[in-house]
């Protein structure tokens, strides 16, 4: 395996090239886009080559769009701000709920304990609607529907399974003689999972709580399903905007950047934790 | 486990007896039995929450419960479920939930381990593609859907443009119904395959060193090597990375809603998408119900393999539970 050839090296360059082309090319075309104008966009052969604009974006952030049939107002930064909030206060409270639960689950040989695991990793695979369906004529009857907290509650389906089978993996990995020891010394149970146990998993629980934002903030269904207008995130936000807005192009592009730059930045900070956080902490690298 | 618990036992029972009462460690030992539970309860319940949904689905499953015609409303057992079975919208909906579920997850198979292969050594140019690879999958998969909406626009959609060059000229992609199961199905492969790719990269990297180095001296040809060596050993790396993958593809909602919302026609009517449509659209809750309980049996089904393949890797990964 060590000898390489100089022609299997050119034939292996040339895979990268095309497959990092590929996977690459859609978001280096819509980040072009998202600085072009309508008129530049329509241009026929599309061009590498044109004078970039802001204005796509300076619509977007004073929420002002002016189309052919007037000024319409768009939403869109509400969008974002909501995406920010659902998805961040899911994640905290999923960690609150989540990280004693895993660490319950690592620790203790218990009844029910195995059961229960495996009940909320089961909600990873069970067909969203089926629950989803239900909730919204029952949000309607608690007046949930226009409210985040019945949002956060549901985004708990998404993050909870990913922090709890994370994090549990962490502990496990982590040696109980360490607790021991500092309990041993007249420490109380609490202390003990705050100063030692909670410090040693640190990095699971930064990787399980990133992942679980990313995943929360990408979610589409739930909230087309049970928010309302103006509870909306991003991924269902830029779908009304294009319905809404039509032909403007460069907006959508720009709305599409502005929307998925967070998490792409946050994979990219996250890298190192991504494969273990994607397989549910199955494969150890 | 039982030695240790014993020893702290005693330790605790030790510094209590020279604090205070005789009934404190009997209070003491039953909170520490009820622990576990006490710290897993309150991510429970929000669970439960959740799972009444579940059984209000499989009730409505049974009834005629259409939302503009209340008075209907009555219990049916299962003649949702046996109407299905002359229904062809039905048929449509399980055999296109089915091809797109097989093509994606082939494809995407293919293309992870074939890009996990030219990656395979850690070198620095490999390590930084294959994160490169993370954005895709890391972009929400109905903005992806969008931005591919928009390279496949007609007028001035990139990929329009290149295929005209050569030689297809009104290429239609999503809203054509021959082709529009092999947009979203691009679409699906290109957030979807890095996601196959890193784990079988990782599993590749996993393998042991020794009967590579043992096939290198003796000689033996590449092919032989892949198909006996390196495919047999990666092995539980494909199935749970192919299961995972069969079971979130076969509820494929985000890309198709998207895209195309089903359409054209009922090309795309997978399950999610259909049953969707059948609740907000034709308000029918029963037969969106039944869709949908359809659609879980066969997750069902298909998350127990996965589990029980996924709890092998875990075991093999981290030493037995």
């Amino acid at each position: 395996m060590n000898q390489i050839s100089t022609f299997e090296r050119i034939v292996r360059g040339l895979l990268i090239a095309l497959v990092l082309l590929f996977f690459l090319f859609p978001i280096f075309w819509i980040l072009l886009m998202s600085f072009q104008t309508n008129e530049q966009i329509l241009r026929i052969p599309p061009s590498l080559f044109f004078e970039p604009t802001l204005q796509n974006y300076v619509a977007l952030l004073t929420g002002r769009l002016q189309t052919a049939a007037g000024n319409l107002d768009i939403a869109f930064m509400r969008n974002l701000g909501n995406s920010l909030l659902l998805s961040t206060s899911s994640v905290l409270l999923a960690l609150a709920l989540g990280v004693p639960a895993a660490y319950a689950f690592a620790r203790y040989k218990f009844r029910l304990g195995e059961s229960i695991a495996f009940t909320l990793l089961s909600f990873r695979f069970a067909p969203p609607l089926l629950v989803l369906l239900p909730l919204s004529l029952f949000f309607r009857q608690l007046h949930l529907t226009d409210t985040y907290i019945g949002l956060i509650w549901v985004y708990q389906l998404i993050c909870l399974p990913l922090i709890l089978w994370i994090v549990r993996g962490y502990f496990e990995d982590i040696s109980p003689d360490i607790e021991h020891a500092y309990r041993i010394s007249g420490h109380g149970w609490w202390k003990t999972f705050r100063k030692i146990a909670i410090p040693l998993a640190r990095p699971g629980i930064a990787a399980a709580g990133l992942l679980a934002f990313i995943f929360a903030w990408n979610n589409f269904i739930f909230a087309l399903i049970l928010a309302s207008a103006s509870k909306q995130p991003v991924t269902v936000g830029a779908l009304a905007f294009v319905t809404a807005s039509g032909i403007q192009y460069g907006q959508i592009a720009a709305a599409i950047v502005l929307s998925v730059t967070p998490t792409l930045l946050l994979a990219l900070y996250a890298q190192r934790y991504l494969v273990e956080g994607l397989s549910l902490g199955a494969v150890k690298g | 486990m039982a030695l240790t618990d014993s020893v702290r036992s005693s330790m605790t029972t030790a510094t209590q007896h020279s604090q205070t009462a005789t009934r404190a460690p009997a209070r003491r030992r039953a909170l520490r039995q009820a622990l576990p539970y006490l710290l897993s309860l309150p991510a429970l319940l929000v669970c439960i929450g959740i799972l009444i949904p579940f059984f209000t689905a499989v009730y409505y499953s049974m009834m005629r419960f259409r939302l503009n015609l209340p008075m209907l409303k009555g219990f049916i057992w299962f003649d949702n479920y046996i109407s299905f079975l002359s229904d062809g919208a039905f048929w449509n909906t399980l055999s296109i939930s089915l091809i797109y579920a097989f093509v994606t997850v082939t494809g995407e198979l293919i293309l992870g381990l074939g890009i996990a292969l030219l990656l395979v050594r850690p070198t620095r140019l490999n390590n930084a593609v294959s994160i490169m690879l993370l954005l895709p999958l890391m972009t929400a998969p109905a903005l992806a859907a969008l931005m591919w909406k928009l390279m496949t626009n007609p007028n001035f959609g990139i990929l329009s443009y290149l295929v005209s060059l050569l030689g297809f000229e009104n290429f239609k992609w999503a809203s054509d119904p021959s082709t529009a199961l092999l947009t979203v199905v691009l679409v699906d492969i290109w957030v979807y395959t890095p996601f196959i790719m890193i784990l079988l990269l990782a599993g590749l990297r996993s393998l042991p060193k020794q009967p590579f180095e043992a096939a290198a001296l003796d000689g033996v040809p590449r092919s032989f090597v892949f198909f006996r060596i390196t495919l047999p050993m990666l092995m539980p790396y494909i199935i749970t990375a192919t299961l995972f993958r069969l079971l979130d593809s076969i509820q494929q909602f985000d890309i198709i809603y998207s895209m195309t919302q089903g359409g054209p026609g009922d090309r795309l009517m997978v399950f999610q998408v259909q049953s969707y449509l059948e609740f907000f659209q034709y308000t029918n809750v029963g037969r969106s119900a039944a869709l949908l309980i359809v659609l879980w049996a066969i997750t069902y089904a298909l998350s127990n393999l996965f589990i029980k393949h996924w709890l092998k890797l875990r075991e093999r990964a981290h030493g037995p539970a």
